[in-house]
């Protein structure tokens, strides 16, 4: 089941610059790990000591997923995960 | 250099006085490195010390500025009590690589201080900036 992930310019380093990239994953979790195997480095980026990253948003569709279920997020064949920096500071 | 047109200026330092004491932060998108559209954005954090886009309120600008092939030229914050220098939380979090970090301080009555940055991997290096009238 393909998924779509749009990576955010700073991470772009880890997709050959691609902007957008697949990946397979019935969770959002498991879309992480499953984006870790083709782009080694990149989950890192994005999750720290089991949850998502603070200053890392990741949206499916058109959806915060921390306002949904976080890394336990289901996903389904053609959704479209976009993940975004914070813009963030003091 | 940040080329940025005194309208546009004008526009983020009225933004930050009218915020003041909060923090206020925002965006000018544009193409080819051209700062051409205000986009001001809510600080989702409401603090003098502090600012975060509100994370659905991003989504949406940064979709469009996708769909109108635009890229965050600038992307500008106050700070309301120091002066217009990034903080160490500013470049932790700096996550646009190509953007201008315009800083602007308030901290005083009168005078607006108006500095531009490029903060990439940890490295803070000002720039110049020319106004344009």
């Amino acid at each position: 089941m393909a998924i779509e992930v749009r990576i955010p310019t700073i991470l772009r380093n880890y997709t050959d610059g691609a902007k957008a990239v697949d990946a397979e994953g019935a969770t959002l979790d498991e879309l992480i790990s499953n984006l870790e195997s083709r782009h080694p480095g990149i989950k890192d980026r994005l999750v720290d000591q089991g949850s998502l990253r603070r200053f890392v948003n990741v949206y499916l569709n058109d959806e915060d997923v921390r306002f949904l279920g976080g890394l336990g997020t289901p996903l389904s064949d053609g959704d479209t995960v976009t993940v975004l920096p914070a813009v963030a500071g003091g | 250099m940040l080329s940025i047109s005194q309208e546009l200026a004008d526009k983020i330092v009225a933004h930050a006085r009218a915020d003041h004491p909060d923090e206020a932060c925002g965006v000018i998108a544009g193409r080819g490195g051209v700062p051409e559209r205000f986009i001001p954005m809510e600080n989702a954090e409401r603090s003098p010390t502090f600012y975060r886009f509100d994370s659905m309120e991003q989504f949406r600008v940064w979709k469009e500025m996708d769909e109108r092939d635009e890229e965050p030229v600038v992307i500008y914050h106050s700070h309301t009590a120091t002066e217009a220098y990034p903080s160490r939380t500013d470049v932790s979090y700096a996550s646009e690589p190509n953007a201008h970090y315009v800083l602007v301080s308030t901290k005083d009555d009168t005078e607006v201080e108006f500095r531009s940055y490029r903060i990439l991997e940890g490295v803070i290096t000002e720039e110049e900036v020319r106004f344009i009238p």
